[in-house]
């Protein structure tokens, strides 16, 4: 193992330890923290991946607005504390349909990239700029309209009813 | 110089916790999360295949596409960001009008 893979190998055991305590734990703040350190180790790989925009972009929108909005979204519902509270019946199946998955996907990743190298090489910021203002500009348009969108529907979906 | 196969295994442990998550948990902000590791999973595979294959790629005849995977990873945060805002306002709504937000108790459309 090169010191690229132990460090990816410690962020990614963080990170994966963290999402199981995301959904096992039984206080709904906690598990919104627990997101936290899991969302912030995956930006982590992306740094290790040599994918700087993407990660900072990962820390700005997941770590600073995506947690935030769960956090206003928890507040605002009252969330019981507890395992039964949180937690429904299928338990025991979800966890093997959960390791089935797993263990397949595993077993063909494993069998198709054993011997796969990633040379890695710099991305730089300018680059991927350029590369999406010359190939994705529609795409990013339409981006642009779907959040206009989401926007307008989120006021009208949460907006208290006014009596008429 | 790292192995493919690292951020790729990663990835599938992130996605068959998040598939636990949206499976076992009741409360619909507790789903909401789980659905984001699941896409967070997507993302890392696309940035380490973006950059796997980037060194394969002929810069000469896809100079557009280089970092097409990273874009796509951009795009897939950015509609990742809407679908929390408007999930977050259908839980806002339910709780409002039901007094609850667990996933279960919500069961109008079903017969």
């Amino acid at each position: 193992m090169t010191l690229h893979e132990w460090i990816f190998s410690g962020l990614g055991a963080v990170g994966i330890l963290a999402a199981v305590r995301l959904v096992t734990a039984r206080n709904v703040v906690h598990a919104a923290l627990f997101l936290v350190v899991s969302l912030a180790m995956v930006a982590g790989v992306y740094l290790l991946l040599a994918a700087e925009f993407v990660a900072w972009v990962q820390v700005l929108i997941y770590v600073g607005a995506i947690v935030v909005l769960l956090l206003f979204g928890l507040m605002l519902t009252r969330a019981p504390i507890g395992r039964e509270a949180l937690d429904n019946q299928q338990r025991g199946i979800s966890a093997v349909v959960a390791v089935g998955v797993l263990a397949g996907l595993s077993v063909l990743l494993w069998d198709t990239f054993r011997v796969s190298e990633i040379d890695l090489a710099t991305s730089r910021t300018a680059e991927v700029g350029a590369n999406l203002f010359e190939s994705f500009v529609l795409p990013f348009e339409v981006v642009s309209f779907l959040l206009l969108a989401a926007l307008i529907g989120a006021i009208v979906l949460a907006r208290k009813e006014e009596a008429s | 110089m790292i192995r493919l196969v690292f951020p790729l295994i990663f990835s599938a442990a992130l996605f068959s916790i998040g598939i636990y998550g949206v499976l076992a948990r009741r409360n619909g902000v507790l789903v909401l999360m789980s659905i984001e590791l699941m896409l967070n999973a997507v993302n890392v595979n696309l940035v380490a295949f973006n950059q796997y294959l980037r060194a394969t790629l002929d810069p000469g005849s896809l100079a557009g596409e280089l970092f097409a995977g990273q874009i796509f990873t951009l795009f897939v945060i950015a509609v990742a960001a809407a679908e929390v805002g408007i999930g977050l306002a259908i839980v806002i709504l339910i709780y409002r009008n039901r007094e609850t937000i667990n996933v279960d108790e919500v069961n109008l459309l079903k017969w």
